[in-house]
């Protein structure tokens, strides 16, 4: 009996320290030393949200960088994330790598002479773990630069050169692996005009 | 492997030890400090008198039940009842009753095994007053009981083991929430939410619409990793950007599952005052750990049979990681995706930052045996090293066998009692796994779960009755929640948490009213690399003998087919 009461009154004080107090003290800090992150890493452009930095979105059109493939729905859901679960010998695996192995293949083939599937990166053909990965290799960013070029009358070099500003190195250099913020290039593409 | 990818291992181990070895010490003196603080002197004078007096192991075992129960009502009725609550901005309806029921059981046992979808299930309130805080309490629950008993080894001719709520309040004060404070800060920096808003609203670039999800998600996640609990604010856990959203929160996220577990271990040598003992448990853990990425990591960069025929281009370069991507994400590549899924499966963390289900059949059988082991490399914090107490007694015991000799461990002798203890601590957790996993593939309803076809079906149902009852939380996370697996699972979680547990105890009340006898020639050491490596193989023959006919059925099956 009194284990039961005392049990009580720490859950009810611990709920109100910790449960209550705790988050409201951070949320308080953040809201005070990083806005722009405790919101969520918003994009805007010409004052209206677009997106988040750390959230992939859809791209069909041909005069952008694509985003890797993802397990959520819809695709892209920065409200419902999830893997896509598929094992790694899974018939539906099969069947979705030669989907985006064909796609690809077409969308890129007529800009990049001679292209195989050997060229294709591997992240671009597999689902992200989140379903919003916000980033593609720089190797899926090189295939799809010739494309994006053409589509826009743009300089290869001018392309390439946006695609190195929009990549996120490793942390201090050694964290982590590089790559390419897909919404943060394709903005930096719609600003420098071109079709 | 690239440098960059060797580096990172080797500063992750160094950085680890550097920070783990004085926390250890400083956990150490936080427990051994004879006087009360001002707020446990107001706690123990609200109490009542005697409130604050030290427990013998029934005591300390009837206070952790009974605050367990507690935690597990108010939990349970903060999910059913979201809907009609406040701090739900996105307007979710209140957790369907199996959900909550595993989820419960899942945060009280310091599991964090999501049938549950984040983001898209949890109210803002579930989240912080309901989840979070039990990622606070479950930790510090096994922190606490890891202290009694270590007090029981190191005291003579005693009854008592400590007091339940003085342990309980240190451990969550001195620990757990200025480490968290601290992470927390680092996260939000660099791009985890912190806010009490709905979701966020876009117009993307082609003019579509996008909800955004978002919340109190820092301060949440710190303690999640820092606890060995991992259950996601997000349900693609820390694979979402949100919740992990650089190479610097990646390794900082990574270093908090093994800190505290590794640091328990240093905390017991100091203790017990066999300092050099600690660092040899150490070393066998570190050990076990380094075997892991050493075979998962070249499993996953090699690939899986699917992407290798499909002809993509999976070789590493200086311009993407290469390997198995299939759910990966491109800044953690294959090197920080293979040490997060091997310490989170040694620690009993269980958040993952890549999906264990899309791992090549001997890439995924690491997690999966690193689990089966018993949560003792490394391991939950403090319910790790009271598992790992239960492998050395059985080793000493076997060394004792071996010499003639009446085992001993750092002076007490080991008999009858300790030795039946520490056999049911080892071998009930496994033996249920096993049976759980035996009725879920052939019951329909058990079936019902499994996602992927054929071996691989097997793997995951296996997965998770050992995840659940080992107290891990990571999943194949293709098997689906069905009011069976819910409840079934349930069940695995709480016996899991609490019959090792109450063993542990048990053996600490057992060990304290023992007296010293001194080390004699015919002792066996414990604080050399003979023990280490008997230590080692202890572990590998009962729980790895164990799992080695399921993995023939489930990844080496798979493994050998394609």
């Amino acid at each position: 009996m009194r284990n039961l009461v005392q049990s009580l009154a720490a859950i009810v004080a611990l709920t109100a320290l910790l449960g209550f107090g705790y988050p409201a003290l951070m949320t308080g800090f953040a809201s005070v030393a990083f806005p722009h992150q405790a919101a969520g890493s918003l994009i805007q452009v010409n004052g209206a949200v677009v997106g988040s930095k750390l959230a992939a979105q859809q791209f069909s059109s041909p005069k952008y960088f694509m985003e890797r493939p993802s397990g959520t729905a819809p695709a892209y859901n920065a409200a419902a994330t999830t893997f896509a679960n598929l094992g790694p010998t899974s018939p539906v695996l099969v069947k979705n790598v030669h989907t985006a192995i064909t796609a690809i293949l077409k969308l890129e083939g007529p800009y990049n002479p001679g292209l195989t599937v050997h060229e294709i990166p591997v992240d671009a053909v597999t689902t992200s773990g989140s379903g919003i990965d916000p980033d593609i290799s720089q190797a899926y960013a090189a295939l799809q630069a010739h494309r994006v070029a053409a589509v826009r009358h743009l300089p290869l070099a001018t392309v390439q050169k946006l695609i190195a500003q929009n990549t996120d190195g490793r942390s201090w250099g050694f964290l982590g692996e590089p790559g390419v913020n897909v919404l943060e290039l394709n903005i930096a593409l719609d600003k420098l005009g071109g079709n | 492997m690239r440098p960059e990818g060797i580096a990172q291992i080797l500063l992750y181990a160094v950085v680890l030890i550097a920070l783990a070895y004085p926390l250890g010490v400083f956990m150490a003196r936080i427990y051994t400090r004879d006087r009360d603080d001002v707020i446990e002197r107001s706690m123990f004078r609200l109490f009542g008198r005697n409130s604050g007096k030290e427990q013998d192991w029934k005591g300390y075992a009837k206070t952790v039940l009974v605050f367990s129960a507690v935690s597990s009502a108010v939990l349970y009725a903060i999910q059913r009842l979201q809907g009609d609550l406040f701090l739900n901005p996105d307007h979710l309806k209140g957790v369907a009753p199996h959900v909550a029921l595993n989820t419960t059981a899942s945060f009280i046992t310091n599991t964090n095994w999501q049938y549950y979808g984040g983001e898209y299930t949890m109210s803002y309130l579930t989240q912080m007053a309901g989840l979070a805080v039990q990622n606070f309490v479950s930790a510090g629950v096994g922190i606490a009981v890891l202290v009694a008993v270590v007090r029981g080894i190191a005291r003579r001719s005693s009854n008592e083991l400590g007091n339940f709520w003085r342990d309980l309040y240190r451990t969550i004060a001195y620990i757990l929430v200025p480490l968290s404070i601290l992470l927390a800060v680092v996260l939000i920096w660099q791009g985890v939410p912190q806010t009490f808003h709905a979701h966020a609203t876009a117009t993307t670039l082609q003019g579509a619409h996008q909800a955004i999800a978002r919340g109190p998600a820092g301060s949440q996640i710190s303690i999640k990793q820092l606890g060995t609990n991992g259950g996601g604010y997000y349900n693609s856990n820390s694979a979402v950007p949100f919740e992990n959203p650089t190479g610097l929160t990646n390794f900082l996220e990574m270093l908090s599952i093994l800190l505290i577990p590794a640091a328990c271990v240093f905390m017991f040598g100091k203790m017990v005052g066999a300092r050099r003992h600690g660092w040899m448990v150490f070393a066998s853990m570190f050990a076990v750990f380094a075997i892991g990425v050493a075979i998962n990591l070249p499993a996953e960069q090699h690939g899986s049979s699917v992407l290798r025929n499909s002809g993509v281009n999976i070789t590493m370069s200086g311009s993407q990681a290469g390997g198995n991507m299939s759910d990966k994400e491109v800044r953690f590549g294959q090197a920080n995706s293979s040490i997060w899924t091997v310490a989170t499966t040694d620690a009993s963390n269980g958040s993952v930052n890549n999906g264990h289900d899309a791992q090549t059949p001997l890439g995924g059988a690491v997690p999966l045996v690193n689990i089966f082991l018993g949560e003792v490399i490394f391991g939950g914090v403090g319910s790790g090293l009271y598992g790992m107490f239960f492998y050395i007694l059985i080793a000493v015991f076997i060394a004792g066998l071996m010499v003639g000799r009446t085992p001993e461990w750092l002076g007490k002798k080991i008999e009858a009692r300790e030795i039946k203890l520490a056999a049911l601590g080892a071998l009930f957790v496994p033996t249920m796994a096993l049976a759980m996993t035996a009725v879920a593939i052939v019951t329909k309803s058990g079936l019902a779960s499994i996602y992927n076809p054929g071996a691989h079906g097997f793997t995951e149902a296996l997965y998770a009755y050992t995840s659940q009852s080992n107290n891990n939380g990571s999943a194949f996370a293709g098997y689906g929640a069905t009011s069976f697996s819910a409840s079934f699972g349930t069940v695995a979680l709480y016996f899991g948490r609490f019959v090792p547990l109450l063993s542990a105890l048990a053996i600490g009340g057992s060990l304290a009213k023992k007296k010293i006898v001194p080390a004699s020639a015919g002792t066996f050491r414990t604080d050399g690399p003979t023990f280490v490596v008997l230590l080692v193989g202890v572990i590998a023959l009962t729980a790895g003998l164990m799992i080695l006919p399921a993995l023939t059925l489930g990844p080496i099956v798979e493994g050998l087919m394609h």
